[in-house]
């Protein structure tokens, strides 16, 4: 067997590092535009500064997180139906 | 080119015929030819307002009705069919060619039909022709699956007719128009809508069957089914207001299951209940805006999810597998796929300049003009939520997270050139919907693009990918495991079967306690009728016909007597 020797671009560390860096940055600036841009809303509580981000940040983690407990009570074997019982 | 009248799902039959006769690059032709010159027919020469009816004894069969809605549709599926035989032109299997052009055939004669049994035809064709996308899999799972998927769907063309013709009792007329529920044949029609849509509960077929069918297959299958119930739903029931909670809730559920999933085809069947409910809630609300967002989703939806389900079956084709716990790190030696399946990421994500935004912005923004502010919460989370599964989701675990060691290559030049058209129109209807929106049945006046709404959005996703990568970094995140999650199939996958297996044992059980006495009896009945009737039986003896003939004077005889008393 050849021992793969090239390097792709996430196996350096420092390229994750960076990206994720990036990534924060946007999210930064996402939320102070917030406070910068004029925007006309219709629900009240698209008033409230940085409603969608924190919405969005939420709603993931709870998403997540009833999801892990769901597998506790719904996850069977991945031949659960074929076996005959 | 030809007569506008003629329905278009013909040139999809007759090329299906050919097919069965033809063999290497002229079967390409003829099957590239069909959606490429049925498309251009009814963009050039079909206009809205035509109606032709066939006879069928009693019946006048509408076979083409044509309105900016049926057009819409018709336009679609010209080219989903296009987009799908390209990518599975490298298969050499002929029941797959010919299922698929049969099947994108009666979808077109389902949105053209104008009357209910001819809705009705085209739907129990449309489940006969694509179950052999499923079964073309050869697998004893795609059996299974393929036969519990038929079932379903013949009940639901089953509830179709029995509705069509309470609704023919009901009114003297089969027209499809708007139904709405009254009566028992609206109720029955809309549940027939509903397990093709794929409503709460009535959904499993779609998250079993789709997952196991071929890699080509299931791109079929992606477009064209629910997107006919859709359109079904559009038609007959804009307006109902309790398809306001069965969208929210269909948004809402699957993306739980989508998170623990650990097949990424059968993620994406959970996120595509996920988009139908986003439909189905616009259609619901009814306004002009909220039916337009509605339709328009459907359209964006068939063409990002091809493309998801596309870059999939181009790794399940590659690698032969597909559960999440086995894949990753792809993206070194696929590149291009990673690079498109991305796009149709950030399409049913709904990102700014992607094809999801300016047609979920439509039913969200309508949502709010009618104050439906929880089922707003509700859709919002599942934007959210989609985001989450299917944007990062998918991409992330086939090609990135951990390497898997797998170094596939790029899939056939055909199946990369179909999920690039794909993506070139994802982005081309988000960067210029004015495009799709002229093509949209009710005039409205929206503009997707305003800071409110696109900052609003890019928040929405990016604190989404914030807590994504938060939770892998804490190391929160569900990892993929080998599993089954248990849905509402448990009832006929698990208990009916079960509760079947005991009542044949139990009958089995009787038959062998009480087989003895039923044995004796059965013995003695059997003697007895060996004795009258067997070789020797008195019932069973040949009798000469002199005494047959001095039996008839005896019986005559006595006749006569008996008269004349």
């Amino acid at each position: 067997m050849q021992i793969e020797k090239k390097q792709h671009i996430f196996d350096k560390p420092e390229n994750v590092r960076l990206l994720l860096r990036i990534f924060y940055s946007i999210c930064g600036i996402l939320f102070i535009l917030d406070f910068v841009l004029h925007r006309h809303v219709e629900h009240p509580w698209e008033h409230l500064w940085g409603f969608y981000a924190i919405f969005g940040f939420i709603a993931c983690v709870v998403l997540v997180l009833i999801a892990k407990e769901m597998r506790k009570v719904l996850m069977r074997k991945e031949d659960y139906y074929d076996v005959e019982r | 080119m030809w007569s506008a009248e003629l329905p278009p799902f013909l040139l999809f039959y007759l090329g299906a015929f050919l097919v069965l006769f033809l063999r290497g690059w002229l079967r390409a032709l003829v099957m590239l030819a069909i959606p490429v010159l049925g498309g251009l027919h009814l963009w050039f020469d079909v206009a809205p307002g035509i109606v032709h009816s066939v006879g069928l004894l009693e019946f006048d069969l509408v076979v083409m009705r044509t309105d900016r809605l049926s057009l819409l549709f018709g336009y679609l599926f010209h080219i989903a069919a296009l987009l799908a035989i390209v990518f599975s032109l490298h298969v050499r299997d002929t029941t797959q060619h010919v299922a698929g052009l049969v099947y994108a055939g009666s979808a077109l004669g389902a949105v053209f039909a104008g009357d209910l049994l001819t809705l009705f035809l085209f739907w129990e064709l449309l489940a006969v022709s694509s179950v052999f996308l499923v079964w073309a899999r050869q697998t004893p799972q795609s059996f299974r699956a393929g036969l519990r998927y038929l079932v379903i769907q013949v009940l639901s063309g089953v509830l179709l007719l029995a509705g069509a013709m309470a609704y023919y009792w009901q009114n003297d007329t089969l027209a499809f128009n708007h139904i709405g529920l009254e009566g028992v044949a609206g109720w029955l029609i809309f549940l027939a809508f509903g397990i093709k849509c794929a409503f709460p509960l009535l959904h499993n077929w779609l998250t079993d069957a789709y997952p196991e069918a071929t890699p080509t297959g299931t791109v079929f299958l992606s477009a064209f089914t629910t997107k006919v119930a859709v359109y079904a739903l559009a038609r007959g029931f804009a307006g109902t207001e309790i398809l306001i909670y069965i969208g929210a809730a269909m948004t809402c559920f699957p993306i739980f299951y989508a998170v623990i999933e650990n097949d990424l085809r059968r993620v994406l069947a959970y996120s595509m209940i996920n988009q139908i409910g986003f439909m189905v809630c616009g259609i619901g609300i009814g306004t002009a805006l909220a039916l337009n967002g509605a339709v328009a989703h459907a359209f964006n939806d068939v063409i990002f999810k091809g493309l998801l389900f596309m870059s999939m079956g181009s790794v399940l084709y590659m690698t032969g597998r597909m559960n999440g716990s086995d894949l990753g790190g792809l993206y070194k030696t696929m590149p291009k796929t990673a690079t498109l399946c991305i796009i149709g990421a950030a399409s049913i994500s709904a990102f700014p300049l992607f094809s999801g935004f300016v047609s979920k912005s439509m039913v969200m923004s309508a949502l709010l003009k009618g104050e439906h502010h929880i089922v707003w919460l509700m859709l919002l989370f599942a934007s959210a939520g989609v985001f989450h599964h299917a944007g990062i989701k998918i991409p992330y675990f086939a090609f990135f997270a951990h390497d898997s060691g797998i170094r596939a290559s790029e899939p056939p030049r055909n199946m990369l050139l179909a999920m690039s058209v794909a993506a070139v129109l994802c982005v081309f209807i988000g960067s210029y919907p004015l495009w799709l929106y002229s093509l949209l049945p009710w005039d409205v006046d929206y503009m997707p693009y305003d800071t409110t709404h696109v900052l609003a959005q890019l928040q929405l996703l990016f604190f989404s990918a914030l807590a994504f990568v938060w939770l892998n970094l804490r190391g929160l995140y569900p990892p993929e495991l080998r599993s089954t999650n248990l849905d509402a199939e448990w009832f006929y996958r698990r208990l009916f079967p079960a509760f079947y297996g005991r009542l044949l044992q139990g009958l089995s059980f009787i038959g062998m306690t009480s087989g003895g006495f039923v044995r004796d009896r059965l013995q003695t009945l059997l003697a007895g009728l060996t004795r009258s009737h067997g070789p020797e039986g008195t019932l069973a003896r040949t009798w000469p016909t002199g005494s047959m003939v001095l039996w008839v004077a005896v019986l005559l005889g006595v006749y006569l007597i008996l008269y004349y008393l």
